[in-house]
């Protein structure tokens, strides 16, 4: 009698990689948080990098003003990158690093200290997330038009590849375009797209016997909502989307190199400001802020867990043969190849962009309305909102790690000692030979930038060349396509905007400004989408913006209020700074208001400054937001205004 | 409420920051904003003056995406470059049913903010398909007394260089390769001849050399000899900018400036006349040709709202 086949794996499959993304202010904080959590038994490294090194600006610039070491650590030059990495054993390392338009220089100041080190490249393993086209979709740090950026992308494929085998050149994200609104059908689509623009640009560089290990070495980021059974659906459909690419577009033959590689992360849109704890449940992982030692302790021990009591990996596929999850990826599938083929009849990802950020855009604002309508519902926001006082945020440092101030400052004096103290000549040298290879289209930029970054170029130099070379680029911002709202809610609202235009004189002009490097615009934008549906001018240039570019173009425009969102937390140096701008400006009269994640600690000092109105992602109700605009332009201008705060 | 004489006077003395107060008032449409437009206005008049306002109005149009922003940036650095000040009128075409509109135009056009020498502002076409905003003939007049240069910028085809060329003393039509329904429309005589063409992304190739040919044959055909065409390429490194700069100087060296201005201010005046009172009004004048013919008549100096005011009381003196 044939024996029952076990429905257990003959072996419990390997644990994951565990890393918790982590770095914060300078190379040696970092490095010291590194150490420590690699001896709390994390098998990996994930390193944030702040906004500035995100986006090729140095410490120094003007455009780094308050961004310095906040989100992620600043590195402009390999004597960084040696004091981030200094007693970590590269050759056994595993390190993932969040870095996108400046990833071919942020991997060559790897290259060099493993140098330094005595490890050989081609020891190295680890992940340049690497993927552009997400950046101007949603993320926001893109440095370069979409044509040079694509050819980065292809470079740094080809020289890995070639030159360092075990690293994945390019994490493709469909997480942020979730984060930006994507439904399923959009996120898996989109990324695939993403992912097609990708190969064809890098076929264009490689012979085409390689193409199968380029295929092998893509990766993806998955988001994971709490749409748990929906989520995992789209897992499949992703990797039966991928072989199939594989197999019939780029003639993959090896079966292994057309696996759908892929980590993830849990979402953070879904995240709500009042009672947080409930986050832990909807994701076990992020915090809204700087998560603290402690915090990223509290994520490992989840994983650990996860993997050494719980029977996880005893199973193989326990969805295999389930009709729901067929059911579910067939009708992803179908969806997902729509959409794909009107992203092609476009000419593919990187010409489709600005369709994909409209659609986006109104996929966001469509679940925003379900939010405001109590269709969709939040616990917490928008129902079961009673609550006790949370011990979560109850001390002093109101739950989230912040950065020494002094920092920035600090690093500002040690890039300019940097500057002062090394070969000159080898780095002009460097950054010449660069930007000649950056106009000859067929060159390979990594050689040149790896030299670059030996001679002692810095973040900001290396981008600087390339600017130059290639221009500056402002991504779409998707708002002007947006399908206007509709609610009773909004029609007195609308009203009452017609009312005081009338009293005014002209139409209420509301500037909506992104200051400093963030690129999280999910909350500008939909609010000036709103305030165009309630019938107001809207300026929104989108993010990136400098206090006097802020200032300027509130002077000019002849606005009524300005309104600014800052989600890197920099809000204590912008904000102040954006006032003084206005006040060089002879803009001083006009109110502002502000919106981001801004601790209540702030708040109080920020409306002492002279700041009219704060809004944190509590305060979701947008139609009442625009009330208080209303109520404070009658206000400012003398007018009796029916409605507000 | 703002004093529209002093703003007035501020532009004549080429005070640049009185551009935005100015502005304010004549977008308002608040009775005694609009008095004190008509003070400003008056100021800023050739006769005030003593001539025509001495910047040069640019009317620059075309589809959308065809790259006249990064068009404008690289202009806008030129002219800087040679100490002339400029202001942009963006006029944004998205208005929507509810009133509002999205204003991101002024982002596309790279300048350094702390540059007291450009000015931009933006303003939303309101319900007029392809127009002008009702307030931006009379911006670009009371501009052109401070700046330099003073730029309208609209999106469209067909309708929307009409009335800039109303507004505009030179205007340029701004088109890429592969925009062949212009160059139908130019044939067909929906669009008028620009005075100058300027065909963007001349760094495609072929492509754009094909496209240069095209253009040049429909204007041979139409017997737009005058018409310059520039060819320019807004990406590093920039290419024809120069070349375009000087073809709009020479279009507007070879202009009757006065007779053009004077000509635009009659037809302003006039419409903003029948918008105010209809077909009724006009008949009080004895008919568009009758009124047309009276101001032809009039002192050639005398500002938009000076010359409807004289259109109204002539109509109460026939009434």
């Amino acid at each position: 009698m044939a024996e029952k086949p076990s429905p257990r794996l003959p072996e419990p499959d390997r644990p994951w990689l565990m890393r918790t993304y982590a770095g914060h202010s300078d190379a040696r904080r970092s490095n010291e948080l590194y150490r420590r959590n690699l001896a709390k038994g994390q098998t990996g490294l994930s390193i944030a990098f702040d906004l500035p090194t995100q986006t090729g600006y140095d410490p120094d610039h003007e455009l780094a003003r308050g961004e310095v070491g906040k989100v992620g650590v600043s590195i402009a030059h390999r004597g960084d990158m040696r004091t981030l990495l200094d007693a970590i054993p590269l050759e056994e390392m595993n390190t993932s690093m969040t870095i996108n338009a400046t990833a071919a220089w942020l991997l060559a100041l790897y290259i060099v200290t493993a140098e330094e080190h005595g490890v050989a490249e081609d020891q190295l393993q680890g992940t340049t997330q690497n993927d552009i086209l997400k950046e101007y979709l949603s993320r926001g740090t893109y440095a370069f038009p979409p044509g040079p950026s694509m050819r980065l992308i292809a470079d740094t494929i080809a020289y890995t590849v070639a030159h360092i085998p075990k690293w994945n050149p390019i994490n493709i994200c469909s997480y942020h375009l979730q984060e930006a609104g994507a439904t399923p059908v959009q996120e898996i689509a989109y990324a695939m797209s993403n992912a097609i623009a990708v190969l064809d640009a890098v076929r264009r560089r490689v012979p085409q016997d390689l193409m199968g290990s380029v295929f092998g070495r893509i990766s993806f980021f998955v988001n994971a909502g709490v749409r748990f059974i929906e989520e995992h659906a789209k897992l499949r459909a992703m990797a039966a989307l991928w072989d199939e690419l594989g197999r019939e577009r780029y003639d993959v033959q090896d079966e292994k190199l057309r696996r759908f590689r892929y980590g993830v992360q849990v979402n953070s849109l879904g995240l709500t400001e009042g009672q947080p704890e409930n986050n832990v449940y909807r994701i076990a992982l992020e915090a809204l802020g700087l998560p603290r030692p402690w915090d990223q302790q509290w994520s490992l021990r989840l994983q650990q867990i996860l993997a050494y009591e719980t029977d996880l990996l005893e199973y193989p596929d326990i969805f295999d043969g389930s009709k729901v999850m067929d059911g579910l990826v067939a009708e992803l599938l179908e969806g997902s190849r729509e959409e794909m083929h009107r992203v092609a009849e476009l000419g593919g990802a990187v010409e489709a962009v600005d369709y994909m950020k409209a659609a986006l855009v109104e996929s966001h604002r469509k679940r925003w309305q379900r939010i405001e309508s109590g269709e969709q519902i939040a616990v917490g926001m928008n129902k079961f909102t009673s609550t006790e006082p949370s011990p979560l945020t109850a001390g002093a440092d109101g739950g989230i790690l912040v950065v020494d101030p002094e920092v920035e400052a600090e690093r500002r004096a040690a890039v300019d000692s940097w500057r002062a103290d090394r070969d000159q000549n080898a780095v002009d040298e460097g950054l010449r030979a660069l930007a000649e290879v950056a106009r000859q289209d067929h060159e390979n930029i990594m050689p040149a930038t790896i030299a670059a970054a030996r001679a002692g170029a810095t973040t900001g130099e290396w981008a600087q060349t390339l600017r130059e070379a290639f221009g500056e680029y402002r991504a779409p911002t998707g708002v002007g396509e947006a399908v206007a709202a509709g609610s009773e809610d909004l029609a007195e609202v609308r009203e009452e905007v017609e009312r005081i235009s009338e009293a005014l004189g002209r139409r209420l002009k509301f500037l909506v400004g992104k200051p400093g490097l963030d690129g999280h615009s999910n909350g500008a934008e939909q609010i000036a989408v709103r305030a165009r549906d309630a019938g107001m001018d809207v300026v929104y240039e989108g993010i990136r913006l400098t206090p006097s570019q802020i200032a300027t173009s509130a002077a000019q425009e002849g606005v009524h209020i300005v309104g600014l969102s800052i989600l890197s937390g920099s809000h204590r140096e912008l904000i102040p700074a954006v006032m003084e701008a206005l006040r060089e400006a002879g803009a001083e009269d006009v109110p502002v208001v502000v919106g981001g994640i801004i601790p209540e600690a702030d708040a109080v000092s920020l409306r002492e400054a002279g700041i009219a109105a704060v809004y944190t992602p509590k305060d979701w109700n947008l139609n009442g937001m625009m009330r208080d605009i209303i109520s404070l332009v009658a206000e400012r201008h003398g007018v009796q205004s029916a409605v507000g705060a | 409420m703002a004093d529209g004489r002093e703003l007035g006077r501020r532009l004549r003395d080429r005070d640049l920051t009185a551009a935005s107060g100015a502005l304010n008032l004549i977008e308002s449409r608040a009775h005694d904003a609009r008095e004190q437009a008509g003070a400003l206005l008056a100021e800023v008049s050739p006769s005030k003056l003593g001539g025509e306002a001495p910047a040069h109005i640019v009317g620059v149009t075309g589809p959308p995406g065809v790259g006249k922003s990064s068009l404008l940036s690289r202009l806008v650095k030129h002219w800087r470059s040679q100490d002339r000040t400029v202001a942009v009128l963006a006029v944004d075409p998205s208005s929507r049913r509810s009133g509002g509109s999205l204003l991101g135009d002024r982002a596309r056009i790279e300048t350094d903010p702390k540059d007291r020498g450009v000015f931009i502002r933006s303003t939303a076409a309101g319900s007029r398909l392809g127009g002008l905003a009702p307030a931006t003939r009379a911006a670009a007049d009371a501009l052109a007394a401070a700046f330099d240069l003073v730029v309208i910028e609209t999106v469209g085809v067909g309708q929307s260089e009409t009335e800039i060329a109303d507004a505009a003393d030179t205007v340029a039509v701004v088109i890429q390769p592969a925009s062949g329904d212009v160059l139908q429309f130019l044939k067909a005589g929906i669009m008028e001849i620009p005075d100058v063409l300027v065909l963007t992304k001349t760094d495609l190739g072929a492509v754009a050399t094909r496209a240069m040919a095209d253009v040049r044959a429909a204007l041979l055909a139409l017997g737009a000899s005058s018409t310059e065409v520039c060819a320019v390429s807004s990406v590093p490194p920039a290419i024809g900018i120069e070349e375009l700069a000087r073809a709009l100087d020479a279009h507007r060296g070879r202009l009757d400036l006065p007779e053009r201005r004077r000509q635009a201010r009659r037809r302003h005046a006039l419409e903003n006349y029948v918008v105010e009172h209809g077909e009724q009004g006009l008949r009080a004048l004895g008919g568009r040709l009758q009124a047309e013919r009276w101001l032809n008549d009039q002192d050639p100096d005398l500002s938009v709202p000076d010359l409807e005011r004289a259109l109204t009381d002539r109509a109460e003196s026939r009434g």
